[in-house]
């Protein structure tokens, strides 16, 4: 099974939209790949700058609502090929959360106490995830173990590499 | 103990329960369009697994990007048309035939009452008008519907939303759910149904109730839902006439789906709508909603009348109630793109198109395209569109462009004055 984790990209808002993460206008593409160099085009946060910050990344941490609107999964695949596997939020849009369990991507979510842990260890954050255990390390300033709760059916699509597979054998 | 519509009809479809909180259900129908349908076509053809469950419940239309716009959008044409002659889906809705996919299968009778629904679009939620559990997905959850006929769900809890009082002149769908978005907030209803009861939802047509369903997305629901009855069975009497001696015959027959008086309900909110004014967004979010007269003054460069959420008949009745024998603002581009070819040709007939014509407006053929700003009425960067869309979202119709949404009536009375204007003026 793959690795989660890297090092981490914070998006400090809530309500952050698939038409951020990937305008419409790119949907016209036919192949995964090419999405890679849009990710989070659109997306208005003081100082934040797609090309400059997302080289290195692995993990993204961020507030309420994330992947809203639009249940675009390219998405979920323009992280994917930007080789963002992992997206830690207080809460997720139903379709956007889905859609990482379904490709085989870890959507966590997190009571906003700990997510104000996460958003306070500082720039440099690698976070390692223990997907049986349900445990992320977050290596900041300092280091914290974090407990999630991912459900039975949402683990085994992970596990699976996601829908497809899981359903090809189960129906 | 009593069950809510939503449970009736997950009840009915059950397939299996792989965990306590997730169901897997049978579906009736699955639904695709050309944007997110052709990489699940070419991912299933690279697997070796290019296969259907069964063409008969698979309804295909490109619609977002129509007629093709580059060689791109052809390409994704080209990928859903061979797949659906090669699977032979005989109901797939081509140029010519092609209109906005919300607007167009429920046109079509193809959403029945008690029925699944999937696609890959958010807003598929507005079938829920038909008293249908239709719920928007992405690539692989289509994917897997087109190949096995499930979907998975997490079980979602129902809230009910209780519409009183009488809507007044001027006042429509649209300005009901962009305040009951509002009032929810964008994530207020994540995993729940919003089931819309009372008199206002029952003396709805059933073009106001998909404006209503459409747009429960927009606080997060899985779907929107409103109890199948006597309108729902005259709007499907056409393709279920075969299957009932009579309305009324239908009518008792929808009530299996109803919810019960003792069904659970994790939220309830009652909405007299009896003194509401209509509602304009501002911002970048749908839940950021003022009434029009606090907006009143806004100018704008374009006006959009079209889309799933109001494209249809009465939408466009509406706003050429305004429109009558003016001319739209010089300052202003006025785009009208009805939903559907049926929608264009009743336009047609009824004389709208010419009213929407002299009165400066461009009319397109049934598209999404501008909503999403992919094709025909992108904004340019600081232009301003008063919009009867659904989305509001920073550069949704175009980098940099801003979106106010709102009813046909404003859209159509802030294309006469060049800026936000209250319809109650115009009437």
């Amino acid at each position: 099974m793959k690795e989660f984790g890297g090092k981490a990209l914070f998006l400090d808002r809530n309500d952050i939209n698939t038409d951020e993460i990937i305008p419409a206008k790119y949907l016209t593409e036919n192949t995964k790949l090419a999405l890679q160099p849009y990710i989070l085009e659109d997306l208005k946060l003081g100082g934040f700058d797609p090309r400059r910050d997302i080289e290195g990344k692995g993990v993204i941490i961020t507030r309420a609502n994330f992947g809203c609107g639009s249940s675009r999964e390219h998405a979920v695949w323009v992280f994917e090929v930007n080789d963002i596997n992992v997206v830690i939020a207080e809460s997720f849009a139903r379709i956007f959360r889905q859609n990482m369990y379904n490709c085989g991507m870890l959507a966590i979510e997190l009571p906003k106490r700990d997510i104000e842990t996460l958003f306070g260890l500082g720039e440099a954050v690698e976070i390692t995830v223990d997907l049986a255990g349900c445990t992320l390390t977050a290596q900041g300033d300092k280091k914290v173990v974090i407990p999630f709760i991912l459900n039975e059916f949402d683990k085994n699509l992970v596990k699976a590499g996601g829908w497809l597979a899981y359903a090809d054998k189960n129906y | 103990m009593g069950k809510t519509i939503a449970e009736k009809i997950f009840a009915a479809h059950l397939r299996d329960t792989p965990s306590p909180e997730n169901v897997i259900l049978n579906l009736d129908v699955v639904l695709c369009h050309e944007i997110t349908t052709p990489i699940a076509i070419t991912d299933l053809e690279a697997r070796d697994m290019d296969r259907v469950f069964d063409p008969s419940k698979i309804k295909a239309v490109i619609d977002h990007v129509t007629p093709a716009k580059d060689s791109k959008t052809a390409m994704q044409g080209k990928i859903i048309r061979d797949w659906a002659r090669r699977h032979k889906i005989r109901d797939f809705f081509d140029i010519g035939a092609n209109g906005v996919c919300h607007a167009l299968f429920p046109e079509k009778g193809f959403i029945r009452p008690g029925y699944t629904v999937i696609m890959g679009d958010s807003h598929t939620c507005t079938h829920g008008a038909f008293g249908a559990f239709a719920a928007g997905v992405g690539t692989t959850d289509l994917e897997v519907g087109i190949l096995k006929g499930v979907c998975s769900f997490r079980i979602p809890e129902t809230m009910r939303i209780t519409i009183t009082g009488i809507l007044p002149d001027g006042v429509s769908a649209k300005d009901v759910i962009l305040f009951i978005i509002k009032e929810l907030t964008v994530n207020g209803a994540t995993d729940k149904v919003m089931e819309f009861v009372g008199p206002v939802v029952e003396a709805m047509s059933m073009e106001a109730r998909m404006t209503l369903c459409n747009m429960a997305i927009e606080a997060g629901a899985t779907c929107g839902i409103c109890l199948p009855d006597r309108v729902t069975a005259k709007y499907l009497w056409p393709f279920i006439k075969h299957r009932y001696a009579s309305i009324d015959l239908a009518v008792d027959d929808f009530l299996q789906w109803h919810s019960d008086p003792d069904a659970t309900y994790v939220q309830e909110m009652t909405l007299d709508v009896s003194r509401l004014a209509p509602q304009v967004t501002f911002g970048y979010k749908p839940d950021e909603v003022k009434s029009v007269v606090e907006m009143e003054g806004t100018p704008v460069d374009q006006v959009y009348i079209g889309s799933c959420t109001n494209g249809r008949i009465e939408d466009l009745r509406s706003a050429a109630r305004i429109l009558r024998g003016k001319k739209i603002a010089a300052n202003v581009r006025g785009i009208l793109s009805p939903a559907t070819p049926k929608v264009y040709s009743q336009a047609l007939e009824e004389g709208l198109i010419a009213i929407f014509m002299e009165a400066g407006f461009c009319v397109t053929n049934p598209t999404c395209g501008a909503c999403l700003g992919m094709s025909n009425g992108v904004l340019a960067e600081g232009e301003i569109c008063a919009s009867t869309t659904n989305r509001n979202f920073n550069g949704r119709m175009g980098k940099g462009g801003i979106v106010h949404l709102m009813s046909p009536l404003t859209a159509a009375a802030t294309a006469v004055q060049g800026h936000i204007t209250d319809p109650r003026k115009l009437l």
